[in-house]
């Protein structure tokens, strides 16, 4: 995972397979950055995602209420078709999120 | 219906082998030339299955997570993930999306809903301090 800080404008650019193992590491990774940095917005590239289970969905909703607390906002951008299933069983598309 | 091939896996709850048991079903029904859209919701139902039983199942013990898979000759794949850890005291709770019991590790409470909704059948059965056995089963398109 690579992570670009640009005009207040976090940006993690996830990529592999997001299951609960790796979600746990990249929710590490995120929350550090984002701690030190503290961005307007944080924004979550699935582009180089290949498989997701329902642990991204979770990685989500999580970093959408940390964003929410602090003030920010959260954006997740690049879902390829394949993942959206699991993003439209989730109802997160209510949190107008997704780009 | 006629069995063609079986196979059995036992192995840790520990959160790295979610991608080997994904891994090692993707293997297994590789004989039936799944398209790419079958052979990832079976993997993600699995990754489903495994999840909870490292995460619900055995919490923070560890313990074996068994799985066993069937192909019949009409090309449904049957797969039983197993663990012998808590057990769910009420399966048709557990089964309501976003119902989680572990909302601290940011668990969405979808895992079940995606089983069912990437299989053509999930079947729970789960006795507390037993353990929970969990069927999915999936039709794979024939060769085309």
């Amino acid at each position: 995972m690579r992570t670009e800080f640009e005009n207040g404008i976090l940006t993690a650019y996830l990529d592999g397979e997001i299951d609960h193992d790796a979600a746990a590491k990249i929710r590490t990774r995120v929350d550090a950055s984002a701690q030190a940095l503290r961005p307007r917005v944080l924004c979550l590239d699935f582009g180089n995602v290949g498989f997701m289970d329902s642990s991204g969905v979770g990685l989500v909703m999580g970093r959408y209420r940390m964003m929410k607390l602090t003030g920010g906002t959260l954006r997740v951008v690049n879902v390829p078709d394949r993942l959206y299933r699991v993003f439209a069983l989730s109802g997160i598309e209510g949190l107008g999120v997704l780009r | 219906m006629k069995t063609v091939n079986e196979m059995k896996l036992s192995f840790p709850s520990k959160s790295c082998n979610e991608a080997f048991a994904r891994a090692a079903v993707s293997a297994f029904i590789a004989m039936l030339d799944p398209t790419v859209s079958e052979l990832s919701d079976l993997k993600t139902a699995v990754s489903e299955a495994v999840t909870n039983c490292v995460v619900h199942g055995y919490r923070r013990d560890s313990g074996t997570i068994h799985i066993s898979g069937k192909i019949t000759e009409d090309r449904r794949v049957i797969l039983k993930i197993r663990d012998t850890g808590v057990g769910i005291a009420d399966v048709k709770q557990a089964m309501e999306p976003l119902f989680t019991t572990a909302p601290e590790e940011e668990r969405a409470g979808l895992g079940f809903a995606v089983m069912q909704s990437f299989c053509d059948k999930v079947r729970v059965r789960s006795a507390t301090g037993k353990g929970t056995t969990v069927t999915l089963e999936k039709r794979i398109s024939d060769a085309r």
